[in-house]
């Protein structure tokens, strides 16, 4: 592991002395000198590595060490290609080096200096030009036959392909896929080198060539797969295992490339509707051929689905690959690797065929019957979870088409894997990235997804930070008019939720009687039947079940010891960032009536939360940053829910627990409480709300907080303060009460210290605040246009007109000014 | 296409800040992104910004390990060289979604493996296959436990760097992941004993 050593190693190498390094540089080039280079040329070169690498920063070598290390990328031993390889990645490219890309014998690159090649690549059409080298070479090969240095040219090409997929031309398309065909589909069926022990006495005659297997040890009766074994490979064999995998990759981009120019596109899809009936007739003509280890060029075009122009073909030929390896998963693999490889190329295969499909949709009706078949083989068997996806994605770009019934596909993905697999990480990560990628299709063809919810948000629940930043994108396709109130609800007990999915596990592997163990009140709640019903609901699978429960207290109070379980905390912590996101969204589907609802959750929910302080208090300023938001946005609602506001702000109590979203009601009441936002607003509705904040603004100025509370926030007193000056300049009758209270306020702090104020500054500002408004309301024509300013103040609509605009010319003239 | 390797430590350190973490081998395959930005990157400053990229990445990858651990609470399984099989089993693993321009310019999908206090994170495009990518990344992971006898104190992670490159030109050449049945590995896995042989 991590030690002292390693630690002050990567100083040493960082903080090296210019001098000492030079005199280090000299000694290697020295050994480099040599004809044989032994261990600590070998030790010296992994130094230099470690220095050139320990910075961020870039050290050049001297030119004749450069010189030195760029020459042993050719060395016959391996460890010195690698060193060298290594070293030079980490120094800046010399203009000698760049005579690689322009040598004829690319070919014999190895794979070491073919890393640094393209590792140092400089430009694109350095890329292209590495590129053309690399097929020529591939090319050329094709008459003596395929060697294993091949090998490493593959992943190289999709390397390069991956970064720059321009730099293959329409002929290096066409040339690959032919290789790709051949490599695929017509790799030797006998076993490579080393296949029979043979023996000394044994004669030539039984060193012949054994089959390769399948997975499960009988004798392979069709073309090479990745899922063959043999006793050794042959280099067909290796290419096999190259082309496909990368193969999937390939159909990808070249897919995407060759949409760039659609003219050759519509070309060969016109070809390929010729040629279409043929291959359907003939595809299993190639079977005649297998017999051949490897099937040259010239004699591939003798049957008839060699007619089909090459990209077409190799589509085909991955068609049936991918059907072989999917019959050939089937097999029992004696070894768990290779039961995991069978997975993996489940995986690859599927998504191979689904691209093929989105390539040449007549592939489709081909095609779903067996994904169809592999479906109902897997689908009761959820370790098969992760191979279900790609199928759910092949169900979902072809059902439609192919008029497949899907239900059971979605029942599986937003039913059981989310219900029962929301502790795989992989899984959670791979059903994400599905949901985001498809979110169009899914709200479009899948009626269940935005009614999943509750089971989607198990796997936040259980893993917050690691999948918040899905939910960051997905959360809005969730929130709809029929679903805001309960997903809101939902939110906010994601903390319960996630101590609940806790204590499902546990539960399902710790006997009843936990021996030793430290006794769980919440488990043995969880246990309980009489309180099944509320995990229960917790844990409930689709939305549309009622938008939460009556007895939330008594659940948070049974959870009560879950306040400290790191992974609530985690999750508590993700569930504000959500809410912004869900109300930031909701305004855009809700109409008032739905908002006046979530008005009326907010206020009741901020009372009803698990209790883990830091969650309460970030919840409330959620709550209060959008109440603000949505008032704005609907005054009229302040009137319509003035009912419930009023009795929320009428509550002492609220003021002590409740500060941040108290002062917002209190600021609201205040603000919107007017005939200019709602003719509604009758003189009554303003003397009855001025009455109950003007009662609590009294008892809170007039003694101690009560035991245990803190002294109210200057903020509550003078935010009540402006409420009641607003609603008193708009109707007249109230200003000599309020004239009358802060008269008073500033005769009892004129003694310097009060009960509900323990800090002196605050209560200076709280009492010239008061002094301000009173002076205010003598004038009370003023006081209304201040407090209460008409719209054309606050949202001012200037003359539009940009040469007689008043600001404009202001602000012009001031810069003239100002300029000199 | 398996962007890059990393090797790194997930525990806090007294030399370092609070959330940093110690690069012990970072391997980049393919060209340099920066290069294809067309920014006008000089070879420095393209360097400068790979090795920060990397260090996001081990951050990123770092915070996660820290939070699982934490949220699983499961203790911590001390082994010792010789016990590679168990260290890996008792390895816990995750990926982390690296959105597009943090800190590549695609959206990527780190894998990572703790081991311990370090972390062993193969950083992949997204639709690449990550049941194999999985797979590789344990493969990978037991190798270099094994042949830099990480389980120890000493530092051949630094000093015996190019055994995980000959490592990984054959099980990840180029970043390629490969469909390797046992067989496959099995002949892989003789050259690999070969090389560390020398």
């Amino acid at each position: 592991m991590y030690s002292h050593g390693s630690e002050s190693l990567i100083k040493q190498a960082r903080e090296i002395q210019e001098s000492e390094l030079q005199k280090f540089y000299s000694r290697l080039v020295k050994l480099l000198q040599g004809k044989e280079f032994g261990h600590e040329t070998v030790d010296s070169l992994q130094r230099l590595h470690l220095i050139l690498s320990a910075s961020k920063y870039t050290r050049t070598l001297p030119p004749e060490l450069q010189k030195r290390v760029l020459s042993l990328l050719s060395s016959p031993v391996e460890q010195l290609q690698v060193l060298s390889s290594a070293v030079l990645r980490e120094t800046p490219p010399l203009s000698g080096q760049e005579l690689n890309y322009n040598q004829e014998n690319v070919s014999q690159l190895n794979s070491h200096a073919a890393a640094l090649l393209l590792s140092q690549a400089g430009s694109r059409a350095d890329l292209s030009s590495l590129c053309a080298q690399l097929l020529r070479s591939l090319e050329s090969r094709s008459s003596e036959g395929p060697s294993h240095s091949l090998t490493h040219t593959l992943p190289i090409l999709n390397t390069i392909l991956t970064h720059c997929p321009q730099c293959l031309t329409e002929d290096h398309e066409t040339l690959l896929s032919k290789k790709l065909v051949d490599w695929l589909r017509y790799a030797s069926i006998t076993q490579g080198g080393g296949a029979s022990s043979g023996g000394f006495f044994t004669g030539p005659r039984s060193r012949q060539p054994a089959p390769i297997a399948e997975l499960d040890g009988t004798v392979s009766g069709d073309f090479f797969t990745v899922l063959c074994v043999g006793q050794g490979f042959t280099d067909d064999q290796w290419m096999n295992v190259y082309s496909f995998s990368m193969l999937r990759h390939w159909l990808l981009t070249y897919h995407s490339v060759s949409n760039d120019n659609t003219t050759a596109d519509t070309a060969n899809r016109l070809q390929l509707s010729l040629s279409l009936s043929h291959s359907h007739s003939f595809s299993n003509d190639d079977r005649s051929e297998i017999d051949g280890s490897v099937v040259s060029m010239v004699s591939a075009t003798s049957s008839s689905s060699r007619l089909l122009p090459p990209k077409e073909r190799l589509r085909e030929k991955a068609f049936q690959y991918c059907q072989r390896l999917i019959e050939q998963s089937d097999r029992k693999a004696h070894k768990r690797t290779d039961a995991d490889l069978q997975k993996a190329c489940l995986v690859e295969a599927v998504c191979i065929l689904d691209c093929v499909c989105v390539e040449d949709a007549s592939l489709v009706y081909r095609t779903f019957p067996c994904i169809k078949a592999l479906f109902g083989r897997l689908s009761s068997d959820l370790s098969f979870a992760r191979v279900m996806l790609p199928i759910a994605q092949f169900y979902l770009n072809h059902g439609e088409m192919a008029a497949v019934d899907c239900e059971s596909v979605w029942n599986l993905v937003f039913g059981r894997f989310p219900a029962e697999l929301f502790n795989d990480h992989f899984l959670a990560h791979e059903l994400l990235r599905f949901l985001r990628l498809n979110l169009e299709s899914l709200q479009l063809r899948v009626p269940q997804y935005t009614h999943s919810f509750p089971n989607l948000l198990k796997l936040l629940a259980w893993d917050s930070p690691a999948v918040v930043d899905d939910f960051v994108d997905l959360l809005p396709s969730l929130v709809t008019a029929g679903t805001a109130v309960e997903l809101l609800h939902t939110l906010l007990d994601l903390p319960c939720l996630s101590a609940t999915l806790v204590l499902q596990l546990r539960s399902a592997c710790l006997p009843i009687s936990e021996p030793g163990g430290r006794c769980l009140l919440s488990l043995d709640a969880f246990r309980n039947p009489s309180f099944r019903g509320l995990f229960l609901f917790l844990l409930r699978g689709e939305a549309g079940s009622g938008d939460t429960i009556d007895r939330l207290g008594t659940l948070h109070e049974l959870l009560a010891e879950v306040a400290d379980w790191p992974r609530v905390i985690q999750c508590a912590q993700t569930v504000p960032v959500l809410l912004h996101i869900f109300f930031n969204t909701v305004t855009t589907v809700a109409d008032e009536k739905l908002l006046a609802h979530l008005v009326l959750v907010m206020l009741e929910r901020s009372s009803l939360l698990l209790n883990i302080p830091k969650y309460i208090k970030e919840i409330h300023r959620v709550f209060s940053c959008h109440l603000l938001r949505l008032c704005k946005l609907h005054p009229s609602l302040v009137v319509d829910q003035s009912h419930e506001l009023l009795e929320f702000a009428g509550a002492t109590a609220n003021v002590y627990s409740k500060e941040e979203i108290y002062t917002h009601v209190v600021w609201v009441l205040g603000e919107y409480l007017s005939v200019s936002c709602d003719s509604r607003c009758s003189v009554r509705l303003i003397t009855s709300c001025f009455e109950a904040l003007e009662a609590v603004l009294f008892e809170i100025t007039s003694s101690a907080p009560p035991p245990g509370a803190v002294c109210p926030a200057p903020r509550v007193v003078t935010t009540l303060m402006s409420a009641l000056a607003k609603l008193a300049s708009r109707s007249h009758d109230l200003i000599p009460r309020v004239s009358l209270f802060l008269s008073k306020l500033r005769t009892v702090t004129r003694g310097g210290s009060v009960a509900w104020c323990s800090d002196e500054e605050d209560l200076v500002a709280i009492v010239t605040r008061g002094e301000e408004l009173w002076s205010l309301l003598k004038a009370p024509g003023v006081a209304q246009s201040v407090l209460t300013p008409p719209p054309h103040v606050t949202t001012p609509q200037w003359h539009r007109d940009i040469n007689v605009a008043m600001p404009l010319q202001l602000r012009a003239l001031t810069n003239l000014t100002h300029s000199q | 296409m398996v962007r890059c390797f990393l090797i790194h430590t997930v525990c806090p350190l007294s030399a370092l800040g609070t959330g940093e973490a110690r690069m012990l081998y970072s391997r980049l395959f393919g060209p340099d992104e920066g290069m294809l930005s067309d920014k006008g990157l000089t070879p420095e400053e393209r360097r400068v910004l790979q090795k920060e990229k990397i260090a996001v990445v081990a951050r990123q990858v770092r915070s996660a390990v820290a939070l699982s651990r934490e949220a699983s609470g499961r203790p911590l399984v001390e082994t010792v060289p010789g016990e590679e099989a168990l260290a890996l089993q008792e390895a816990d693993g995750g990926v982390v979604r690296l959105r597009a321009g943090d800190p590549f310019s695609e959206e990527m999908s780190a894998l990572w493996l703790g081991v311990q206090s370090l972390g062993f994170t193969l950083v992949c495009e997204p639709h690449e296959n990550l049941l194999l990518a999985e797979g590789t990344l344990r493969n990978l992971t037991r190798h270099c436990l094994e042949h830099l006898h990480m389980l120890g104190q000493g530092s051949e992670v630094l000093l015996r760097s190019n055994r995980i490159d000959a490592l990984l030109s054959r099980l990840l050449p180029h970043g390629q992941l490969l469909f390797l049945n046992h067989r496959f590995g099995q002949s892989l896995e003789k050259e690999v004993a070969a090389y560390m042989a020398k």
